[in-house]
């Protein structure tokens, strides 16, 4: 990460591109010009009130200073923090470690994501083990059969006289065994060494891995739009073949085929100029459209250069779709906060759900979000009931009103006291603001 | 106390071996591959000692055992329980359920002998 995309780092550029001096900046601003000099090097933590005065100076806002600060990175080494166990890491400094040593924090996230994504596939290689039905079975059959073997050679060999009959049996019996043994072994080196090849289980989520390859898409999938050229969209199919896991293949294939029936609905030329007409209200849209609300949800997140994110879950809520937008971290593994009003639509179905939010950060930021949710009853009438919310997120930095406080996800999240919150929070951060 | 041990296990050349084993240390050895039959043969045949297969085509060596331990007539009757799946779960789960022993493959000829001989008091 570059230097410039701390707040310190910020804070010079714009001081500079001002043309003003050190000193000046930091009378203005109520703090000495030393302070100010190791807060441009991220050296020191601003405290929101600094960086309110600072704005001010320099004729910015503070979210515009701040702005990149509560990135991924600093939000994955936040969560590295949290599950540190005995370890106490100085999580107030963690500005301080990025500006300072930007590889070392990268090579730590990096490692803490890897540490993720290895104790999940090591859940699902011990999950296969103990339930792999033909493992299972096929170590029972040599185990037996070495069994039988060992009885048997043991007969021949301790026994000092032995009938002819039955020694002519035992040695039958042998050579058959020996015979199934080895067929039994090649069969499951076989079947061990196949399952290696094809199936990659848990390296990452199936989710996970598709939401990269829709980023490394750019959110974007002209090629299903309606009139496209076909060879676009077999290469747009193709492409998604190349994912590691079958898992991710089979959701990017379902993922794809919703996405091509949505655009056939609700054409992205015709939605950009309905949405600069009638505004972000996914209700309006799909009124318009006379088409589907969550499909209005899932266009959105593909409208090219939109700033916005969507969250799509199920009636678990249990995330299924996620495009994240900037300052409005998504929890990367396990449930998110509570208090997003996509919950809040999801207890109560076809209602919706309008919130100013205030997102829990150094910085905290606003923003607007839209909330519905719809009974899902691919079932008929035999059932069952399933249900989908959506959320539209949108920037509302500098929006007056009461805001609703939220954050990502307990463990990382900073708010002392909440309502809400089901674990405690690892951040020192909310012991010392408490 | 007899002599008879009834083996019910569904791997021919184990079944085999046994019988082999026993018999020339005098035992009378009867044999039965069919985990749904077990039940109604050991009322029949009275076995003294019976050697149960964990994993029984028809019926589980589990159930069987279970059956075994509900009747009056059968509580006490020593079994002794063969397993391929290792130590762990089976025999917890076969202590559980009231076996007299219980024996992992691949098992050596003398620990059988001597599980027999035990169960049955010799």
């Amino acid at each position: 990460m570059p230097r410039l995309a701390l707040t310190g780092g910020r804070v010079r550029e714009r001081r500079l591109a001002l043309g003003q001096r050190q000193a000046d900046v930091a009378r203005a601003a109520g703090i000495s010009a030393s302070y100010l000099n190791l807060i441009e090097h991220n050296r020191r933590r601003i405290s929101p009130e600094v960086l309110a005065r600072l704005a001010d100076v320099l004729g910015t806002d503070s979210a515009a200073l701040a702005q990149g600060s509560e990135g991924i990175l600093a939000m994955d080494l936040r969560d590295a923090a949290a599950g540190a166990g005995g370890a106490r890491p100085e999580v107030e400094r963690i500005e301080d470690l990025i500006g300072r040593f930007p590889g070392w924090a990268e090579l730590l996230a990096g490692q803490h994501r890897r540490l993720g994504r290895m104790e999940r596939s090591v859940a699902a290689l011990s999950d296969r083990m103990a339930h792999d039905p033909h493992l299972s079975a096929a170590l029972h059959e040599l185990l037996s059969v070495v069994s039988a073997v060992r009885s048997t050679a043991a007969i021949l060999a301790e026994t000092e006289e032995i009938d002819p009959v039955w020694r002519a049996r035992f040695h039958a019996n042998l050579h058959a065994d020996a015979e199934r043994l080895a067929t039994g072994a090649e069969a499951l080196v076989a079947y061990l060494d196949e399952s290696g090849d094809t199936e990659e289980p848990g390296i990452a989520a199936p989710q996970e891995e598709l939401e990269a390859w829709l980023v490394g898409q750019n959110w974007t999938l002209a090629a299903l739009e309606p009139g496209a050229a076909p060879e676009a969209r077999s290469a747009l199919l193709a492409g998604s073949g190349g994912l590691a896991s079958g898992a991710a293949r089979q959701l990017a294939r379902d993922w794809l085929a919703q996405a091509a029936s949505d655009a056939a609905a609700i054409p992205m030329v015709d939605l950009i100029p309905a949405v600069a007409r009638t505004g972000l209200d996914p209700v309006l849209l799909a009124r318009q459209f006379g088409a589907d609300v969550m499909a209005v949800f899932r266009r959105l997140a593909l409208m090219p250069g939109g700033t916005l994110g969507v969250v799509i879950c199920d009636a678990s809520g249990t995330m299924i779709f996620r495009k994240p937008l900037d300052g409005f971290p998504l929890p990367r593994f396990g449930a998110a906060c509570p208090l997003w009003p996509l919950y809040t639509a999801l207890g109560r179905p076809m209602s919706p759900v309008q919130a100013l939010v205030e997102m829990s950060g150094r910085t905290p930021r606003r923003f607007r979000t839209l909330a519905f949710c719809r009974p899902r009853l691919t079932g008929g009438f035999a059932g069952p009931q399933m249900a989908e919310a959506a959320m539209l997120i949108l920037p509302a930095d500098g929006v007056p009103g009461e805001t609703l406080a939220v954050g990502t996800s307990c463990r990382i999240c900073p708010r002392p006291a909440c309502a809400a919150r089901r674990e405690p929070s690892l951040l020192s951060e909310s012991q010392t603001a408490a | 106390m007899g002599n008879h041990v009834l083996v019910i296990e569904d791997e021919p050349n184990i079944v085999e071996a046994i019988r082999f084993i026993l018999m020339r240390d005098g035992w009378d050895v009867s044999t039965l591959s069919d985990g749904g039959l077990a039940e109604d043969t050991i009322r029949a045949r009275r076995p003294d000692v019976v050697i149960l297969d964990v994993m029984l085509p028809g019926r589980s060596g589990f159930e069987i055992l279970a059956a075994l331990r509900a009747d009056a007539e059968t509580q006490t009757l020593p079994v002794l329980m063969l397993t391929a799946k290792g130590q762990g779960r089976d025999r917890a789960e076969a202590e559980r359920m009231g076996a007299s022993q219980f024996m992992a493959k691949p098992f050596s000829n003398a620990e059988i002998l001597a599980s027999v001989r035990a169960l049955a008091g010799v």
